[in-house]
């Protein structure tokens, strides 16, 4: 038993976890100094994770392996630690004490996705990590941020509803919990990969995520790009490489992120489109499922971690000075905030894959596993899907908020732990496309790949050009307007209501019989029910003592004429 | 001294109570009675660890070798019951003190603690004896006790739903009485394991089927099975808190006790669920226990009252699990007593701590409170999801047994019908969390004390920390739980 106790006391999830209750509870100097250093510690606890498990429970008929660790886990868990610490120190500016432990619960519940060696301990760490991201929306304190974070909860409830679904049937088929290759043969393991691409973002309820992550705080959306759509991407990988129909799904999702992301004015909406279009390229990439894929991904989810955050780091760094949102009244802020600009610009050319950033040494790997599979459809989509990444976060976002026509607006640069925040991960963003070698050494499969080839550097830029040269050509009508996209969120949101007032409305034109008819159904199950279970319903109210014995009566003759019978 | 393990458990809550009473002392019959309640956690898990791995304690009173004497008999079954009534009286007692202060008349504490005392006495007397009727007198000892603990509720309406737990009380003991009566009349005998080995002689089983309808009813009121559960809800809501804690966590799990004791170690598992259709009554009683008892508590305005719906809810379970009449559902039912016990138990002992605070118990009262008491607020959240059964809980322990339980039936039905009330454990818990975080609150009640005194505040926390270890540790809870069905479905005492 205390071996178990010590060795998850040294889970780096659940130490973060623990970490950010105490960040809670504590205030001023202590907490900020904790808030840096808990991250730090658990970035070195990952490195301690021997290879396999490390640490088992028994838990009703089951051994769970709450602690296992593996190269992908190993990898992803790094980089949700430096997010967790990159972004503590970017939001130590906000003044919501709660949002900052809830963040760093929720990287911490990721962690513990990663490490997870079973099914139970994942779907666990999953409710815990949905947990931890509502309460950070709910952070921003705003009355539409409430509201969408219950919507989001809803949402993320229902795919931890499919997951737990899908595990039980997995677990009465199987009799085993272990979390490993699941083939798309069964039911069960469909509902596991619903549970799993809800969490990515995929259709046909993408719209969570751009419904929801723009209202959280300046600082809160920066956490919230890293974890839940990286995890999701992990266990799939995990759970489901190779298998085909993530091709389509994962392509489905990154155009949809693009044209989303072209029609959209506020900044960091935009932005939760092309995080939409990031996770759809390494879901696509992880149904190639060859070696070269998978590593494409996991290189991926890597590199896109930091740009991602770094680009929302940007843009908060703008809400956070100027308080405004769209594009269309933001321009000209690289004259007075010119740190942010330039890590911004960072930001979009990693996200565009630019030669010598960190996307160009891992989204070429995707591309080129398809090329090596001979899949010219989907070499081509992958490449039209990158030149729409260029065009909406790394030029939409850059040219409209920093450059374009002076807005007027001259606010200062952002505090320096925010801009401290955006250089180190601006560094990363560049350390790692110039020296890849460390990240290709630390992936899944031994990599056989070059990326700074003659082809590859030509084949990329000529992209890029293109792309900018599209943007230009087509800036009047990419100018940022005051528009409304509408997506599948619209149908809950605003349809569903609708439908069942015209309904009802509609019932009344036809001649107010039909309509005063359903009402009168409704009112009546209303009714009876509150007549049954309300407050002074009949099944609520304190019954005269001669009915309750009346009631024993009748229980005691049923019973002897059932046994006599 | 050992040996004596069995009489002691009983006699020093059964002394100490008139003790109290010539101590004519509030202070003084406190630490009596924590005194009697550790000392009674001490004896019952003694006696747990003596009959680990199906032992059988047998103590013979007075030395009259049963089946002549009155015999305490101790397996494996009535010792984990006495480990949960004691645990839960080891917790609430200290918690009493401030609790009962408060909520009591000064010149009524020293009978207030003789009456647990009784109360105490009566319930583990219950558990541990083998004899019939000498199950009888204990039932009454408990239930005079507890309805004398009722009534000293603050709340004028508590005198009433003493009363009317009282007469329904009087009702349920008098049919076991007479169940008893028609067996003894039978058999010549008293002492259940005796019993159990003359029944399969008698030649005319009417008088034994009666007498198995009358105990069913009468046990069935007692531990609140729908549609016998009218009493509960008031006697829950207004009673002192400490009180309320305690018999929801003890009382009705001791009843329960007594079905199992009768159905599997008297009557025989073949005669009650095979020959007879008891098994699918009570499946139909336990189901409309839950989905009735939820609804109704869903649109509860008094929140006591509304976690008192729930108990009744989830007594729904326990039976529900015994009604499965396997292994898998008896240990399913069996550790959702001591799961059960330790969610309410910690629920109505945090509830306890609003009450000192607010006015009264309705939801209106209670707007804000995640801000005012912070502690208590979240402590009522982890319970909650623990009735609804989240994973890392205990709820979730037992709903997961029943709904392989009901898988092993084939029952896939039942599965989703418990999984179903589930949801409707969210819907009322959701209604606290509503009131208590999402309402600013009331500028009076702002300006208040805050949390409660620590003296309440520890032993509740100490409840809710148990339903999360034991939620993750289940090794204790089922391997007790998991030997009680094993020894019950053997059917020798």
């Amino acid at each position: 038993m205390y071996e178990i106790g010590s060795s998850l006391a040294l889970h780096p999830g659940v130490f973060l976890m623990a970490g950010a209750i105490v960040i809670a509870l504590t205030r001023g100097a202590i907490r900020n100094a904790l808030a840096l250093l808990a991250p730090l510690a658990t970035l070195y606890l990952v490195w301690q994770v021997p290879d396999g498990t490390a640490a088992t429970v028994r838990f009703l008929d089951f051994e769970l392996a709450p602690l296992a660790g593996g190269r992908l886990s190993r990898l992803f868990a790094v980089v949700f630690a430096i997010m967790a610490g990159g972004g503590a120190l970017y939001s130590l500016k906000q003044e919501h004490r709660l949002e900052l432990a809830a963040a760093l619960f929720y990287a911490g519940a990721a962690i513990g996705v990663v490490f997870a060696g079973d099914l139970i301990t994942v779907f666990v760490f999953w409710e815990l990590m949905a947990i931890g991201s509502t309460l950070v929306i709910w952070s921003a304190g705003t009355p539409a941020a409430y509201r969408a974070s219950l919507r989001y909860l809803m949402i993320h409830l229902l795919g931890g509803a499919l997951l737990m679904a899908g595990i039980a049937g997995h677990v009465a088929q199987t009799g085993s919990i272990a979390f490993e290759g699941l083939s798309t043969n069964a039911p069960s393991h469909w509902l596991i990969l619903a549970g799993f691409l809800l969490n990515a973002g995929a259709p046909p309820l993408s719209a969570w995520l751009p419904d929801a992550y723009p209202r959280a705080s300046w600082s809160g959306m920066v956490f919230l790009s890293a974890f839940t759509t990286k995890t999701a991407v992990y266990v799939l990988l995990r759970g489901f490489p190779g298998t085909e129909v993530l091709v389509y799904v994962g392509l489905f999702m990154a155009f949809y992120g693009i044209v989303y992301a072209l029609l959209e004015n506020d900044m960091r909406r935009l932005l939760a489109y092309s995080i939409v279009n990031q996770a759809g390229v390494m879901v696509a990439g992880i149904g190639l499922g060859t070696e070269t894929a998978l590593n494409g991904v996991a290189a991926h989810a890597f590199a896109s971690v930091p740009y991602t955050a770094l680009l929302l780091m940007a843009a908060g760094a703008v809400l956070y000075r100027t308080g405004k949102r769209e594009c269309g009244s933001l321009g000209g802020l690289a004259r007075s905030m010119p740190v942010t600009a330039l890590c911004g610009i960072v930001g979009a050319l990693s996200i565009s894959a630019f030669p010598y950033t960190s996307g160009f040494v891992s989204k070429t790997m995707i591309s080129q596993a398809a090329a090596d599979g001979h899949l010219l459809w989907v070499w081509l989509l992958l490449a039209a899907a990158s030149v729409g990444a260029v065009l909406t976060a790394g030029m939409k976002f850059c040219w409209f908020v920093f450059f374009h026509r002076d807005s007027g607006l001259r606010p200062p640069d952002a505090p320096r732990s925010m801009q401290l925040a955006m250089i180190l991960f601006a560094a990363s963003c560049i350390g790692v496309g110039i020296y890849p070698d460390p990240l290709y050494a630390a992936l899944p499969y031994p990599v056989h790949y070059q990326p700074y080839t003659g082809a590859h550097v030509v084949a990329k830029l000529q992209l890029l050009l293109f792309a900018v040269l599209v943007f230009f050509l087509l800036l009047g009508w990419l100018k940022p307007a005051r528009t409304i996209t509408l997506d599948v969120d619209w149908l809950y949101r605003v349809f569903g209501p609708w439908l069942a007032a015209s309904v009802l409305h509609g019932l009344a034109l036809l001649g107010g019989r039909g309509e005063q008819r359903l009402r009168q159904a409704m009112d009546a199950a209303w009714k009876g029910l509150q007549r049954h279970h309300g407050p002074e319903g009949i099944l609520a109210r304190t019954w005269p003592t001669g009915s309750m014995a009346l009631w024993m009566m009748l229980l005691l003759l049923a019973y002897l004429l059932f046994y006599y019978l | 001294m050992i040996t004596q393990l069995p009489i002691l458990q009983v006699v020093i809550p059964l002394i100490a109570a008139p003790l109290m009473v010539l101590l004519r002392h509030g202070t003084a019959a406190w630490l009596l009675a924590v005194g009697v309640s550790w000392a009674s956690l001490a004896i019952a898990l003694g006696l747990l660890s003596e009959v680990a791995g199906g032992g059988l304690v047998s103590y013979a009173l007075g030395s009259w070798p049963p089946p002549w004497g009155i015999e305490y008999r101790v397996d494996s079954v009535n010792a984990y019951l006495a480990v949960i009534v004691s645990m839960v009286a080891a917790v609430v007692v200290v918690y009493m003190r401030r609790s009962v202060a408060e909520e009591v008349p000064q010149e009524h504490h020293y009978l207030f603690y003789s009456m647990y005392a009784l109360c105490l006495a009566g319930l583990l007397g219950i558990a541990l004896t083998g004899d019939g009727f000498n199950m009888f007198v204990f039932f009454e000892i408990s239930s005079l006790a507890t309805y004398v603990l009722i009534a000293l509720g603050r709340d004028r309406r508590a005198l009433m739903a003493a009363y009317q737990y009282l007469i329904m009380g009087t009702i349920g003991a008098t049919f076991f009485v007479i169940g008893v009566g028609l067996l003894y009349l039978m058999t010549g005998t008293l002492n259940l394991a005796d019993m159990a080995a003359r029944l399969p002689d008698v030649t005319d089983p009417r008088p034994v089927l009666a007498a198995l309808a009358f105990i069913t009813v009468g046990v069935s009121l007692k531990l609140a099975l729908f549609p016998l559960h009218l009493w509960l809800p008031n006697a829950y809501a207004y009673a002192p808190s400490a009180v309320t804690a305690f018999l929801a966590a003890t009382a009705t799990k001791v009843s329960v006790y007594v079905l199992l004791r009768f159905y599997f170690s008297v009557f025989g598992e073949t005669a009650v669920f095979r020959a007879l259709p008891t098994g699918s009554i009570l499946l139909a009683l336990s189901l409309a226990a839950v989905f009735v008892a939820s609804v109704v508590a869903i649109f509860q305005g008094n929140v006591k009252r509304m976690f008192a719906y729930s108990s009744v809810a989830q007594i729904g379970y326990i039976t529900l699990g015994v009604s499965f009449d396997s292994a898998t559902g008896l240990t399913a039912g069996i550790v959702h007593l001591f799961n059960h016990a330790l969610t309410k138990g910690a629920l109505f002992l945090l509830l306890g701590g609003i009450a000192l605070r607010a006015a009264a118990m309705r939801f209106d009262d209670l707007r804000g409170m995640g801000r005012l008491m912070p502690l208590t607020s979240f402590g009522i959240v982890l319970g909650g999801l623990s009735l609804i059964g989240v994973p890392g809980t205990v709820g979730f322990v037992s709903k997961w047994y029943l709904v392989v339980a009901a898988l092993e039936q084939g029952a896939w039905w039942i599965a989703f019908l418990v999984v179903a009330g589930s949801l409707l454990a969210l819907a009322y818990v959701w209604r606290f969390v509503e009131a208590a975080y999402f309402h600013a609150p009331d500028p009076k009640m702002a300006a208040g004390p805050g949390e409660a005194p620590l003296s309440m505040l520890v032993p509740a926390w100490l409840m809710i920390a148990a339903c999360v270890y034991f939620g993750l540790d289940t090794g204790l809870t089922l391997g007790g739980a998991g030997e009680a069905a094993q020894v019950l479905l053997k059917g020798k005492w």
